[in-house]
């Protein structure tokens, strides 16, 4: 795992022949997917590949490297360099063999003097418009012309260097990560392709002709273009024209290790490529299997969080919120954080405590604090921050299919005729399965949008919705049910199907259910917002469009009836025959990176790892045999719960690990008078988030950089997280669990992080055999892992679903008590941005502030022209919550009615607006629907003036500078 | 029958794009006239623009084509009015539109204006400009004819090619084949143009020598000096010295010669024609007509021209002229299209047949 190889012709020079595929090799072109065999000859040697491979393929698969510049092969092929001609017996000219594809019989030559004196002309050519700077290039030792210009054997440069060049063309340095030199760029357009084939932002384009043509990005610059760094540009340069500027400024790493993306449910693969103990650069690792190579701006970019300066790297207590922090040991921490447990337990009761885990957390964290919590608290009150977000999802699922996770791996889009996202927004929050999404949409398949805000991916560069259903936020099971009727009246559900594979039962409920005159998209067009045409129409694509998938997000899940739409999803999946194979499906798209695993591993209150039930006896007897205490069969408290015991007075202490509930979950002021009313809390985070402003006892995170784990992503991708430099804070954080449940007299005895996930493969079915050497050899492997699956499952439920049977819901429309009044006449509904993520505590600490520097709230031009609103004013957003100010951005991406804002930034308050409604089942707070006014304001709201006050209160309590923190906004915004 | 520049037979595109399987083909005809010194198309399209749209919905019935292109160079504004306006009659009276003449086959036309690109009349990089995209010359294979407008099967062809089609079919193929010789049949339009009494247009059987057309049709310079040189085929064709005047018009006889007809433009120059000045010309023309794609045309067109400027200045003239040797082997053998590809055809034969134009300047130099 620590090789790396900066250069594509050093390694593989003297083999003769590959005899196992070099996964890190550059092919040059992409790997054909055809099941006829060609045999040709390359260089007298003989090699059979699959029909449509390139002969440049071919030969770097026959061990013959073939020169080229212009190829890699994430592109498909461009054949501009003309380094890679070949010559063919029986054919004329010089061939390029990127371009040119295999025949049977063929006899390549691949080095004859002819190529020779080819190759060397187009070098001098090249190196005629190049700085010669080699020993002082950013890209000195990992420069694709550099070598190529040795393997060709260029000794002069006959035609002088006085001639017409681009050697003064200017830097932009515009985007804060990388540097665009165009004076050392070649045109081969790679990452004008990247951009388009590999991201699919079609940003960067060649402006001119001839010897004119250069890379441009939009008008001036790539900061003020569309671009999104993603990196694909940078990755695909094989110059120094676009680099990192940490390479730049650090030279080329050293070592390199593959580790997992700590962002978005995608659970990109990276090469953290370190000098020493420093990471120099995050480069997506090409045998990633959620990324294939690709990255976002976040996970190849944003990593500089980890050695941030409001990183708190030393433990700290105090007896009350409001005195200042004192730094201590650990050991001295942890004591104080055990007795004070203890403490509240003997006075209050063992109920009276108990634990909040993160998705951004490993799994084997979660695990260790459900652990915790269940063995040595002794109670069931345990949750994850999946409770605010995708609980519905497990719920849903778990009751339809059987299994609370999603059916298919993302590869598994690239079959998809029609692709379905519902309530998901995929190029922000999930951007590098977006790209490969949108793809498959330039590749023809159909899209249905159901939205109630304009997505990009309603309308961007070579994608169209067919259908964009905007419908009105908060009728989703409306729309679901209308989808369903259209199927059911018009003949479209696929019995056999159904027969085979559903209790008939449940699908004749369901049928005759949704077949009601009631549940037509005539007689719900108008709640729904959407004509009942359309309606019609993107059901019938759905059904009959050939392999339908379903992607869906928080728009989804966040609503009162979260649960509900998340089995009216599964309904119309089971109903159309579209689950069980390559192409369909319902696949949540988990908003953090460990959503999926923090839920794996028993971090809700009602279920222990694989989601067993606690009142399982059979489950919970193999967990006390295996932990030696007595564990309790009632389930424990949701985060909601907590909250309010905590305010009525019976729950009084929590250990909350990696997660800010304070700024992520609705109505602020509720949980923060929920935190003040408890004895003890204990916070264990990177940075002194906002919930640590109400803590007692901060223990220092590690970041994903510093510790072993794993992360399981949204396809069930269970992937290394690998420790590359030493934590600051001295621990890794399950450790720090480890070290408090000694100090509860219930000794962890772990080594290691892979001890902990050996002791969850053998407590867990699906996770048989994981383990950390399991995850070396594969990579990365996808639950249920069993007997029968030892490498793990891509696409589940294929012959049988999990449950057996898959069972109907009943799915009955029952609009949200958060209704629009004469006092609150518009909906606020929320979302994130592609440079933010998640409560914004990384990234606001990165240069990502760039693209995103605060919370703005969207409004149609019309509801802003009502209320005297332009674009750039302050205005108020008030709900029965609470209310905030944020400045207005005129957009019709909203329709009337409906306001839209982020909630990236703490000072923003966006959930001081939201309330307490929740999901049905899961309590899954209703983000996605809150009544609000809005009007034009000249100052900050109450809470937010308080908030200031507060938070640079408690930051000088830690001794740093709060006039140095990150987040000035505030100040500005006070001063307008 | 090939009266295309490449000369590849017509025939066989469209047999190739007939046994496509595609719910979609394209009939294109590249008008997008550019070689210097020619215009024919232009008469034929300003002169009878029904025989063209007749062509085209032969080859579109022919092949199962149900959409076609013409793709007009930007400077011919009359041929545009008239084309359009012969297309709209050509709809009214049934002979264009959902359903020709009666037969329950589609085909519509429409015209499409170029920009003013050299290299779009490249048929691959006409095809991306069609397509509204920069002209960017694309890799073969595949051929247009399997996916070529839009990933569909097309036919791309000349509008000599296409025009010539009703006669063909009216009077017989041994109608046609009967003029012409050995492998190239039928006639060609030749443009006489430059340093000529008489310039214009001729259209004749092959088989006609250069000094019959120079001396017989063009009635010598206009200047009345010797004619030293002419270039057959537009920028990108060689040079031919007067030694090689009786050199009929002949596809295969030119080829022997390492000279191309290309579009039938021919360019008389007399005695006092600078030979470097115009292999300088050449590389400049290149250069400013790449699309910039391939390297050597690229880079190599402007390198061209400054190697030139050295040579005429006497700068290391016989360094350079081989670097220019090489230059052109590079941009012969390593070009993506025949843009990079034929310019050293132009170069060389002007340092091949008028080496005194290159080396005199070191002796003026010297001097």
């Amino acid at each position: 795992m620590d090789d790396i190889k900066y250069s594509n012709t050093q390694q593989h020079d003297h083999e003769h022949s590959r005899t196992s595929y070099d996964d890190q090799l550059d092919y040059g072109t992409p790997a054909s997917k055809s099941d006829v065999q060609v045999t040709l000859t390359i260089d007298d040697r003989e090699i059979t590949v699959p029909e449509g491979t390139s002969i440049m393929r071919a030969s770097i698969m026959a061990g013959i490297n073939v020169p080229k510049l212009c190829a890699t092969d994430s592109l498909e092929p461009f054949g501009s360099c003309r380094l890679c001609v070949v010559e063919i017996e029986g054919r004329r000219g010089y061939p390029a063999s990127c371009t040119t594809p295999v025949a049977e019989g063929l006899k390549v030559h691949t080095q004859t003097s002819k190529l020779a004196d080819i190759r060397r002309g187009t070098m001098e050519l090249y190196i005629s418009d190049h700085p010669l700077d080699c020993l002082t290039c950013a890209a000195n030792g990992d420069c694709e012309l550099q070598d190529m210009a040795g393997a060709v054997g260029l000794r002069e440069v006959r035609y002088g260097y006085e001639g017409e060049n681009h050697l003064k063309a200017e830097k932009d340095e515009s985007n804060p990560y990388f540097t665009f030199d165009p004076s050392k760029c070649i045109v081969c357009s790679r990452c004008v392709r990247a951009c388009e084939e590999t991201q699919g932002t079609f940003a960067l384009t060649i402006s001119g002709r001839g010897f004119e043509s250069k890379v441009a990005a939009g008008i001036n610059n790539f900061l003020e273009s569309e671009c999104v760094s993603c990196g694909a540009c940078v990755q695909a340069c094989p110059t120094a024209t676009l680099m990192e500027k940490t390479v730049i400024e650090q030279g080329t790493p050293e070592h390199s290790v593959t580790t997992t993306c700590a962002y978005c449910g995608v659970g990109c693969s990276f090469d953290a490529e370190m000098k020493g103990e420093e990471v120099i650069r995050m480069v997506p690792n090409k045998n990633g299997g959620a990324n294939h190579g690709h990255s976002c701006v976040k996970g190849r970019f944003a990593w500089g969080y980890a050695t941030h300066k409001d990183r708190i790297t030393t433990p700290m207590i105090r007896k009350s919120i409001s005195d200042p922090w004192q730094t201590v040991s650990w050991d001295e921490a942890i004591n104080y954080a055990a007795s004070e447990i203890q403490r509240i337990q003997s006075k209050y009761g063992k109920d009276a405590v108990g634990g909040i885990t993160s998705s951004r957390c490993t799994n084997e964290e979660v695990y260790v604090v459900q652990k915790l919590v269940r063995a040595v608290f002794g109670s069931n009150n345990v949750d994850t921050c999946a409770r605010v977000c995708h609980s519905p999802t497990g719920y849903g699922l778990k009751q339809t299919i059987g299994e609370s996770a999603g059916t298919q791996t993302f590869d598994s889009v690239m079959e998809s005729d029609v692709i379905f996202v519902i309530g998901a927004n995929p190029t922000d929050g999930h951007p590098v399965f977006a790209s490969q999404m949108k793809r498959r949409l330039r590749e023809g398949a159909k899209l249905i949008i159901a939205d109630p805000r304009a997505i990009d991916l309603v309308a961007s560069p070579h994608v169209k919705a067919d259908y964009h259903l905007k419908l009105q936020p908060g009728t989703n099971v409306a729309l679901v049910s209308a989808l369903a009727h259209v199927i059911v009246s018009e003949g479209l559900v696929n019995e056999a199907f159904v027969k085979e594979r559903c209790e008939w039962d449940s699908f004749v409920a369901w049928r005759d259910f949704v077949a009601l005159p009631e549940n037509s998209p005539e007689a719900l067009s108008l709640a729904i917002g959407v004509p009942a045409e359309e309606l019609r129409a993107a059901a019938r694509l759905y059904a009959t469009g050939g392999n339908a998938a379903i992607y869906y997000g928080l728009g989804v899940t966040e609503h009162s009836q979260g649960s509900t739409m998340v089995m009216g999803i599964a309904n119309l999946a089971m109903a159309t025959g579209n689950i069980g194979r390559e192409g369909v499906g319902v696949n949540p798209l988990r908003g953090q990176n460990n959503v999926q695993g923090s839920c794996d591993m028993g971090s809700m209150p009602h279920e222990f790892t694989g989601y067993r039930h606690v009142s399982d006896d059979a489950a919970r007897a193999l967990f006390e045999a295996a932990w030696g205490r007595p564990l309790s069969a009632e389930p424990g408290l949701r985060i909601p719960n907590m909250l309010d015991y905590a305010i009525e007075g019976s729950f009084k202490a929590l250990y909350c690990v990696g997660e800010d509930i304070v700024q992520s979950d609705p109505n602020t002021q509720h949980v923060t008078h929920a935190l003040e009313s408890m004895e003890c809390v204990i916070v264990q985070d990177l940075f002194l988030n906002e919930t640590a402003m109400y803590a007692h006892v901060f223990f220092p995170g590690a970041s994903f950089l510093e510790k072993s784990g794993t992360f399981t992503n949204a396809e069930r991708r269970i992937s290394p997280v690998r420790r590359v430099m030493t934590p600051k804070n001295g621990k890794e954080d399950w450790e720090v669990t480890a070290a408090l449940s000694h100090a509860l007299g219930y000794p962890m005895d772990y080594k290691h992080a892979s001890d902990i996930l050996d002791e969850v493969a053998r407590l867990t079915p699906t996770f048989k055999g994981v383990s950390f050497k399991k995850l070396d050899e594969l990579g990365s492997i996808q639950w249920p892992c069993d007997d029968e699956h030892p490498a793990g499952t891509p696409t589940m439920h294929i012959d049988e679903f999990v449950r057996g049977k898959g069972k109907f819901f009943v799915t009955k429309y029952v609009p949200t008590s958060e209704k629009v009044t004469p006092k609150y006449p518009l909906i606020l509904t929320t979302g994130r941005i592609l440079s933010q993520y998640n409560v914004g505590a990384q990234t606001r600490r990165t240069q990502n502030v760039a693209w995103h520097k605060e919370d703005l709230v969207e409004i149609h031009p019309h509801d802003a022209e009502e209320r005297g609103i332009k674009e750039n004013d302050w205005v108020g957003i008030a709900s029965r919550a609470g209310e905030t100010v944020l400045r207005a951005k005129i957009s019709e991406r909203v329709q009337p009615g409906v306001i839209y804002t982020t909630f990236h930034h703490p000072e923003s308050g966006a959930n001081v607006i939201t309330t307490d409604n929740s999901d049905w089942a899961t309590n899954c707070p209703e983000f996605k629907v809150t009544a609000v006014q809005v009007t034009r304001v000249s100052q900050l709201s109450e809470w937010q003036r308080n908030y200031q006050e507060f938070s640079d209160t408690q930051i000088a309590f830690t001794g740093k500078n709060p006039e140095a923190n990150t987040d000035d906004r505030l100040k500005q915004k006070t001063e307008v | 029958m090939a009266v295309g520049g490449a000369a590849f037979p017509t025939g066989i595109k469209w047999n190739t794009v007939l046994g496509c399987e595609s719910e979609q083909k394209y009939i294109v005809c590249n008008a997008d006239e550019g070689d210097s010194g020619t215009y024919s198309d232009r008469m034929i399209m300003e002169g009878d623009p029904f025989v063209l749209i007749e062509g085209m919905t032969i080859a579109a019935i022919a092949v199962g084509a149900t959409q076609g292109y013409i793709y007009l160079r930007s400077e011919y504004p009359h041929a545009l009015v008239t084309l359009n306006s012969a297309i709209e009659a050509a709809n009214q009276a049934g002979y264009l539109g959902d359903n020709v003449l009666g037969s329950g086959k589609a085909f519509h036309l429409e015209v499409r204006r170029a920009a003013g690109a050299y290299v779009c009349g490249e048929e691959t990089s006409m095809l991306e400009s069609l397509e509204g995209k920069r002209g960017l010359v694309r890799f073969k294979p595949p051929l247009p004819a399997i996916e070529g407008l839009f990933g569909k099967p097309t036919v791309v062809n000349n509008v000599i090619s296409l025009a010539s089609v009703p006669v063909i079919l009216d009077k017989g193929a041994a109608y046609y084949a009967n003029y012409g010789m050995g492998r190239s049949r039928g006639t060609l339009p030749i443009q006489l143009a430059g340093n000529i009494k008489h310039g214009g247009l001729v259209e004749l059987a092959f088989g006609i020598t250069l000094r019959e057309l120079l001396y017989d049709f063009g009635g010598g310079s206009a200047t009345g000096r010797p004619i030293r040189a002419v270039q057959v085929g537009g920028p990108l064709g060689a040079f031919l010295p007067e030694s090689q005047f009786d050199t009929p018009l002949d596809y295969e006889e030119f080829t022997k010669i390492w000279a191309v007809l290309g579009h039938g433009g021919i360019v008389a120059f007399d005695d006092t024609v600078d030979m470097a000045k115009m292999a300088r010309y050449a590389f400049e023309f290149c250069a400013i007509e790449s699309c910039g794609k391939c390297t050597p045309c690229r880079i190599g067109s402007t390198r061209g021209a400054e190697v030139i400027d050295k040579i005429i200045a006497g700068t290391d003239t016989v360094k350079n002229i081989k670097l220019v040797r090489d230059l052109s082997d590079t941009m012969l053998n390593g070009s993506l299209c025949a843009l990079g590809g034929m310019t050293p055809y132009p170069v060389l034969s002007a340092m091949n047949h008028f080496p005194e134009d290159f080396e005199m300047k070191k002796a003026k130099a010297a001097a």
